[in-house]
């Protein structure tokens, strides 16, 4: 990867973006890397469409701006694919993480991606439902976006996963969070 | 030994804050400030500090309760946002003119109205001449360091003056990047023990705070604010040659970034710094002798220094994140303009107004800005002295 990698996120509202974000940047503090976790700061409500972003790089981070240029995008609500262009600004080589069950091919159509980008798609709300009892993707999509871009390794994100949820949630909840993105980095499919 | 964390601006002030364990503080809530205070109060509430916190009803008292604390003999901090700086307005001068060393972080927000939650210099440009001394942060990592010196500063013995942190609102206090942090026991021992002068509570020294002081000697009394503050640079110095003994990080009164063989530059405030020094790096990748300077000390205004620092430059361009509505241009721009006054051949200086209310500014903006200078650098003529950029027409 480049020196500095830029991450835009797709969610809406009360589905722990923000927080994915958060997770994200902790986990890549290790191996001495500077890192940025941001939202963009609107009207807070649940269901509204929101973007946040990360920048994980090797030198200094000075550049305090939004992703104009993102080489990852992760889409939390697929629904969104409908109402915004997801694709804007990407690099000509991006990875795009998308939440669906749909299969990465049907994706790539409807983006109307490059050759060159990849795309990813992970049923993160199934595995969320499954694991926490909740439609809360957020883990399982850390765990697809560990195995899809080699940002971070699987053990070093989970130790994160546990620390940031530990502060606020019950020990069923930590683990059911741990499980979500295990299967999250296991069932993420390329195409 | 340095912690490695990623936290948010407002998270790096209070963890500050906590280290230095200050023994009041009085304060009252306000976007985007409020996470410094929220996570304060929870350090006092578990008894990680020992700080006496004081919960008031406004930002008027909130200044009040700090400049009571401060008579008294303790060491006091607060922090605010916007209406709430506006608010504390007449308290501002009563804690500088008391020489009070009051610290208090300034998460900077647009003024009202129209309402707005965001990032801009409006609150502390509007108390950049209540005597009190401003050190302004590009990042959290500078946010957290200047609090910590901020202390040593407002309480060395020949300043006694309150000391006012600046971070952009948003952009810094909520966004999480990768910082340092000192140890506990470090910081403690770099601030050292609080020194009282002239406590109130020192019943056997009694002494009397406030007085009226008619024609006969107000002026004596002011003059000799403005002469303290001319010593505030060079103690703003000796505590970051300090600092960086303990850190690593080297600090000045202002950031001169590849400025010594520069041609054109830009004057900038804050976070808005960052993202014009990577553009700046792309024009000297072209062959293009572009800097920058950020001023640190912003009150008192190291006029000299910064004029010495920009007289060689063909062009500036000083970018104000506020307006000074019915002065002709920002407030940054004039301090910069009377900084190169004094000399006989001087660079061409224009005036950018962006990002207010917390408007992006993006490298394409210091890359137009960057395009103008070289072309005002070439043929010696401005277009237009100050205008808004970024802005719909």
């Amino acid at each position: 990867m480049a020196d500095i990698v830029e991450i835009r996120w797709h969610g809406r509202g009360g589905q722990g973006t923000v927080t994915a974000a958060k997770v994200l940047a902790d986990a890549c503090l290790s191996s001495g890397r500077h890192v940025q976790a941001f939202p963009e700061y609107g009207p807070e409500r649940s269901g509204a469409p929101l973007r946040a972003y990360n920048r994980i790089s090797s030198k200094e981070l000075r550049m305090h701006c939004p992703v104009l240029r993102p080489q990852i995008v992760s889409v939390v609500d697929a629904t969104l694919l409908d109402s915004i262009n997801v694709a804007e600004g990407s690099t000509k080589d991006a990875v795009f993480v998308v939440n669906t069950a749909k299969e990465p091919k049907d994706i790539r159509e409807k983006l109307k991606v490059g050759s060159e980008q990849k795309v990813f798609t992970i049923d993160a709300t199934k595995i969320a439902l499954d694991c926490i009892g909740r439609a809360l993707p957020n883990a399982p999509m850390l765990g697809a976006i560990c195995k899809a871009t080699n940002l971070v390794s699987l053990d070093n994100l989970l130790e994160d996963v546990r620390k940031s949820f530990g502060k606020k949630f019950s020990q069923k909840i930590i683990e059911g969070n741990l499980e979500a993105t295990r299967r999250g980095y296991a069932e993420v499919k390329e195409g | 030994m340095a912690k490695v964390v990623a936290v948010t601006g407002n998270e790096a002030v209070a963890n500050a804050l906590r280290q230095v364990n200050p023994d009041v503080s009085s304060a009252y809530p306000i976007t985007p400030a409020t996470d410094i205070m929220q996570r304060f109060t929870s350090f006092v509430s578990d008894g990680k500090v020992k700080t006496e916190m004081i919960l008031v009803e406004s930002e008027h008292s909130a200044m009040s309760g700090c400049i009571g604390a401060s008579a008294a003999g303790g060491r006091v901090m607060t922090a605010t946002s916007s209406q709430g700086l506006a608010l504390m307005w007449e308290e501002l001068f009563i804690a500088s003119g008391t020489r009070l060393p009051i610290v208090m972080a300034l998460v900077n927000r647009a003024l009202s109205a129209p309402l707005n939650i965001h990032g801009d210099h409006s609150d502390g440009m509007g108390a950049r001449d209540c005597g009190w001394i401003q050190l302004w942060s590009e990042n959290a990592q500078e946010a957290y360091d200047n609090t910590i010196q901020a202390f040593r500063i407002a309480e060395h013995m020949d300043i006694r003056l309150p000391v006012m942190i600046c971070m952009d609102g948003f952009i810094i206090s909520h966004s999480i990047e990768r910082i340092e942090y000192l140890e506990d026991e470090e910081v403690k021992n770099f601030v050292g023990e609080f020194k009282t002068l002239n406590p109130l509570l020192d019943l056997e020294h009694p002494v009397s705070y406030g007085p009226l002081i008619l024609p006969d000697y107000y002026m004596e009394y002011r003059r000799a604010h403005a002469e303290v503050m001319t010593r505030a640079s060079e103690v703003v110095l000796d505590v970051a040659k300090d600092f960086e003994k303990l850190s690593g990080r080297k600090y000045g009164i202002f950031d001169a970034y590849r400025l010594d063989d520069a041609e054109i530059g830009i004057v900038i405030l804050n976070s808005a710094a960052g993202t014009t020094k990577d553009a700046i790096d792309s024009f000297r990748e072209k062959g293009i002798k572009a800097g920058l300077l950020k001023p640190r000390l912003f009150r008192p205004f190291p006029y000299e220094e910064v004029g010495n620092a920009l007289k060689h430059l063909k062009a500036i361009c000083v970018l104000d994140r506020a307006d000074a509505f019915g002065g002709s241009y920002g407030p940054l721009f004039i301090d910069v303009a009377a900084s190169v006054y004094p000399y006989k051949e001087r660079p061409v200086l224009f005036n950018k107004i962006y990002g207010l209310g917390g408007r992006d500014y993006l490298p394409e903006h210091a890359e137009l800005v960057l395009n103008e200078l070289v072309e005002v650098s070439r043929t010696g003529k401005v277009k237009t002295f100050k205008e808004y950029i970024g802005v719909r027409e």
